[in-house]
């Protein structure tokens, strides 16, 4: 049997977070044999399903280009997956907020249970999963004919962009008159994205405000980092949703990690202690940020970025 | 309108959970057990939209063994007009979770459904999309606004990106997100108020759904740990090390 992946796609591009998936497809199908296919729903995505016809190990990229599709709403993209997992074994997605929107559904639709979040393959059955936001790992079995599976994309190493899958069109649309679109506020910035940048760095209520989150941007700019925030920091207003690492937010585990006036709660942990060198910098020695930091400063921010930012211009 | 409002006994969430001996689930024994936050925020705003005169009535259902009455009963003192408890002392899996709920909708009507989007114990994010689809409502998930207009709701909600606005036809079920109010601390006169507030005790059977796992836990670890790190006494050398020493500067 095959593998049906769903393409994560924003603004006509194809998201990065899809060549994690077909890392984790390419797992279960070195077990399984079979083929993967990815499938591309949205308005206008030609483009996004060139640009997976490329990810190395897909057979076929299957296009379901049509109005209805148009900004991913969950009804008709869960009926339509619905429709076309017939012919797979497994059904995978990005641990995005669209694949948590779509995939649940569709288990509920094909009757079997969903996995979420799946860091480890362990056989074409048999996943790792996180719980207690990360606490404890937990190794799961399906008896299900069909997964349906979210993928976590730091679990897996994206493949590479050498192939060239065939390309077809997907004839099913389905009806939705339940839910319509009305706007959308999208956060703008030249940054790297935040789950797949390199280097992170992140601030908390400890910034204090918006505008000081502006003493990061240098130092980001430096870096060529990505900037990320608590969920503190976000509540308080300071900076958009879009930017909140942690349990509820993004997870992340970038080369570099620095965590600036954050003080290192559990739920912010399971969003970047994965990372492979953790900087804390907190005025309080207590922090327990400190805990997972490879290296600690304790330091006014005030004080440390600024310096930290001239530092690195040398 | 009625509201239907899903909540679930978890670990509260300032316990630092810990994996047990036998690699069978985590620590549970003197435990303190809470609300799920998510579900606090649902409970908030299903009381809001009756303080409002948008709903007339709130119903609170839970899915789990006798002690979640206690979440129940603080649902009440928030504010919940009557509860449902459909009891049961097994693992229950999302699915079932949202098989169980479909015959409570399905006996009660409600207008909206509001839960929470994710249970902090197993990290789902799963049943309120499954409700959605088995009762083919319109699913508006991690909610950061709510706007009720006659026969259709607004929902702003937090995606990858940032905010999206759909517009979704009642009835329809919603999943909350953090930032969607601030739940109030109930009252000590509530809290005795609520004692008196009915609640209904149905067991699986009788709703017709039988409580099976598809997903067969084999075990439970820990992950693996940080090794803990050094403090350094200046930016340069901070700098030196990220440089010289991790090189990933
Ligand atoms: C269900 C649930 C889900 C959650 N999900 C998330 C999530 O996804 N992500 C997340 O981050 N949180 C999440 N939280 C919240 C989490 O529990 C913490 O409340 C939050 O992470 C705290 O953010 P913070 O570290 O910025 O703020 P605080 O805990 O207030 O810490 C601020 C830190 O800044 C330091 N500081 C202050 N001023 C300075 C200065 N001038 N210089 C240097 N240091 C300074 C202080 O010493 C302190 O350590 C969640 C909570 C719940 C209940």
């Amino acid at each position: 049997m095959s593998i049906l992946i769903l393409a994560e796609h924003h603004d006509r591009q194809l998201a990065g977070a899809t060549a994690h998936v077909a890392a984790a497809a390419q797992e279960i199908k070195e077990i399984l044999g079979g083929d993967i296919d990815v499938l591309v729903a949205g308005e206008n995505v030609s483009v996004v399903a060139e640009a997976a016809a490329k990810l190395d190990g897909v057979a076929k990229v299957r296009v379901a280009d049509n109005a209805v599709y148009a900004h991913q709403l969950a009804e008709p993209m869960g009926a339509l997956l619905a429709e076309l997992a017939g012919d797979y074994s497994h059904v995978l997605g990005a641990a995005s907020t669209t694949g948590k929107n779509v995939l649940p559904r569709v288990a509920a639709l094909k009757d079997v249970s969903q996995i979420s979040e799946i860091l480890d393959v362990v056989d074409a059955d048999t996943f790792k999963r996180p719980i207690y936001a990360g606490n404890a790992i937990a190794t799961v079995k399906s008896s299900d004919p069909l997964k349906v599976i979210t993928v976590r994309s730091t679990g897996f190493d994206a493949v590479g962009e050498e192939g060239s899958a065939a390309i077809e069109s997907v004839e099913t649309v389905v009806e939705n008159s339940q839910s319509t679109f009305a706007k959308q506020a999208l956060a703008q910035n030249d940054r790297p994205e935040l789950s797949a940048a390199k280097v992170v760095i992140s601030g908390g209520r400890g910034m204090g405000s918006g505008e000081n989150f502006k003493l990061l941007e240098g130092i980001a700019d430096k870096l060529g980092a990505a900037i990320g925030a608590s969920r503190a920091a976000v509540d308080a207003g300071f900076v958009l949703n879009d930017m909140q690492v942690g349990q509820t937010g993004k997870i992340v585990a970038p080369e570099l990690y620095i965590a600036v006036g954050i003080s290192g709660a559990i739920q912010h942990l399971a969003g970047m202690k994965d990372s492979k060198v953790i900087v804390a910098i907190n005025k309080d020695e207590e922090a327990p940020i400190f805990q997972v930091a490879d290296y600690g400063l304790v330091a006014d921010l005030f004080e440390a970025l600024p310096v930290l930012q001239s530092a690195l211009s040398k | 309108m009625k509201i239907l409002v899903a909540v679930k006994r978890v670990v509260d969430a300032n316990v630092k959970v810990r994996v047990n001996g036998d690699n069978t689930g985590v620590e549970l024994a003197n435990v303190k057990m809470a609300m799920n936050p998510f579900c606090e925020i649902a409970v908030e705003e299903a009381v809001r939209l009756k303080e409002k005169g948008v709903a007339s009535e709130v119903v609170a259902v839970t899915i789990g063994p006798k002690a979640a009455q206690e979440q129940l009963r603080t649902a009440l003192a928030l504010g919940a007009d009557r509860a449902i408890h459909i009891q049961t002392e097994e693992h229950v899996e999302s699915l079932v979770v949202a098989k169980l709920l479909a015959t409570v909708v399905e006996a009660e009507q409600p207008g909206l459904t509001i839960l929470g989007k994710q249970a902090i114990d197993t990290d789902n994010n799963q049943t309120g999309q499954m409700l959605a689809a088995l009762t083919g409502m319109a699913q508006g998930t991690f909610a950061s606004e709510v706007k009720v207009d006659n026969d259709k709701v607004a929902v702003t909600r937090e995606i990858d990106g940032g905010l999206q606005t759909i517009e979704l036809i009642l009835p329809a079920v919603i999943t909350t997100d953090l930032r969607l109010n601030e739940p109030r601390y109930a009252k000590l006169p509530d809290i005795m108020k609520a004692k008196k507030k009915p609640l209904d005790v149905k067991w699986p059977t009788d709703l017709g759904v039988a409580v099976q796992s598809k997903l067969t836990l084999l075990k439970v670890e820990s992950p693996a740990e940080r090794k803990g790190g050094i403090k350094v006494g200046s930016v340069d050398e901070l700098v030196d090390k990220l440089k010289n020493e991790a090189k990933v500067i």
